[in-house]
């Protein structure tokens, strides 16, 4: 087997086990070498700390919503629609919309691993991240909505999307009732994190 | 042939526990992932091969490991790999000094490294499947370039039929790629495939499971 590591002998395991200070570790012996620059990682965690977050995913759908050649344009050509908002980049280089209907909801998993939509959505939640969510939801996938509140009518079917390539899907929800007239800023708040994966639908902001 | 990883479809994991929760739950799995990124700079590796090294850490790490625990100690193990660091750096603790190489990512290039991200589409060869078409995954789900190398194709899929759903254009076959072997870009489907096929049983008939399948993965079935 190639490259395979051991528990007992692969590099990894000479540092402390506390995950905290193996961190630590590692990050002070990479910049010592050179290798890489605090200023950088604080700046990387900056951005998805505060500047990239599910917030840029609901303007795509808000702007879905209301503008029908938006809509067009992302049903046509998404990757052009997402360099032109300046949602492109890490973890989003090649983004499709999925559009749930009255036929079918749709949801995301990565089974692999932790694929997501990073742009548009931001870091994965833990649970998005999880065994449970990942070794369940492409088998039983209204088991584990109803776990976050969410009962599918008879009349929709369930399509899972397993992420095991460098598509990232955003879910479009439908637009729910009560949003008649709202312009896209007034939607936004509709637009909740979970209604772009599949585990939740649009909600009434508080 | 398959590696703890690969888990879609497994019975006993419990409920999934959905909360409300910050980005990083605390500070070191913010630095894991800011110096997971940062470190991914030089360009010794690839996203095939950080995944591989994530993927090739011991069912029982795996399996204890938290999500950026999985991260940290696979970007330690490629960080020796490659030569960046020694093992007598992680057991010393310590590292001499030495300046900024070249290639070290300053903050001021953060925002267009990540906006610029690493696409996978590439030129590559025309696709042989059209949409409709019915294709097999091969069976079993396994690397036939590196034995117990990277794939992507989950176990569960694998040996069913399902149909094209579409065509994403060519991009780097992680089989290769991981391997540093080459990118070999290939053509990329979306396939579904019926929730009962794969599982015995659906929750609901008409429920769907859908992979992103290169098309070394699949064959045609008639």
């Amino acid at each position: 087997m190639p490259h395979d590591h051991h528990d007992h002998d692969d590099p990894h395991s000479l540092l402390p086990p506390d995950p905290a200070l193996r961190v630590r570790a590692l990050e002070t012996i990479l910049t010592r070498k050179g290798l890489i620059d605090p200023a950088a990682v604080d700046e990387i965690i900056d951005t998805y700390q505060h500047k990239v977050g599910p917030q840029n995913g609901a303007r795509v759908v808000a702007r879905a919503w209301s503008d029908p050649a938006f809509m067009a344009a992302l049903r046509s050509d998404p990757s052009k629609v997402m360099d032109d908002m300046g949602l492109a980049g890490r973890q989003g280089e090649h983004v499709v919309v999925v559009e749930n209907t009255p036929a079918q909801h749709n949801v995301v998993v990565c089974t692999l691993c932790s694929c997501y939509p990073w742009p548009l959505l931001g870091i994965p939640p833990a649970w998005y991240k999880s065994d449970a969510y990942r070794a369940r939801v492409v088998r039983e996938p209204r088991a584990v909505l109803a776990e976050f509140g969410v009962t599918l009518p008879d009349a929709q079917t369930v399509r899972v999307w397993d992420s095991t390539a460098e598509i990232r899907y955003l879910v479009l929800p439908m637009r729910p009732a009560g949003t008649e007239g709202l312009d896209e800023d007034a939607l936004i708040p509709w637009i909740t994190r979970n209604s772009m994966i599949g585990t939740g639908l649009p909600e009434a902001p508080a | 042939m398959t590696r703890v990883h690969d888990m879609g479809g497994r019975y006993g994991d419990g409920p999934v526990a959905p909360g409300p929760e910050p980005v990083f739950a605390t500070d070191w799995h913010a630095r894991a992932l800011g110096v997971t990124l940062a470190l991914g700079a030089h360009g010794k590796w690839n996203i095939d091969a950080s995944r591989f090294a994530r993927e090739c850490l011991s069912p029982k790490d795996y399996t204890r490991f938290s999500y950026y625990e999985k991260w940290i100690s696979a970007l330690a193990d490629m960080a020796v790999e490659h030569g960046m660091i020694t093992r007598a750096d992680l057991a010393d603790g310590v590292a001499d000094q030495a300046p900024m190489a070249d290639k070290t990512l300053r903050a001021e290039n953060v925002a267009a490294t990540l906006a610029r991200g690493g696409p996978s589409a590439r030129p590559g060869p025309a696709p042989i499947f059209a949409v409709g078409d019915a294709v097999r995954a091969r069976l079993p789900a396994r690397n036939v370039i590196v034995p117990g190398g990277h794939t992507r194709l989950p176990a569960y899929a694998a040996g069913h039929v399902g149909r094209v759903l579409a065509r994403r254009g060519a991009h780097v076959l992680p089989d290769s790629n991981a391997h540093f072997l080459g990118e070999a870009p290939q053509p990329l489907y979306t396939v579904v495939f019926s929730a009962g096929d794969l599982w015995g049983m659906a929750e609901r008939p008409g429920d769907e499971v859908t992979l992103d399948l290169w098309e070394s993965y699949l064959e045609p079935c008639a």
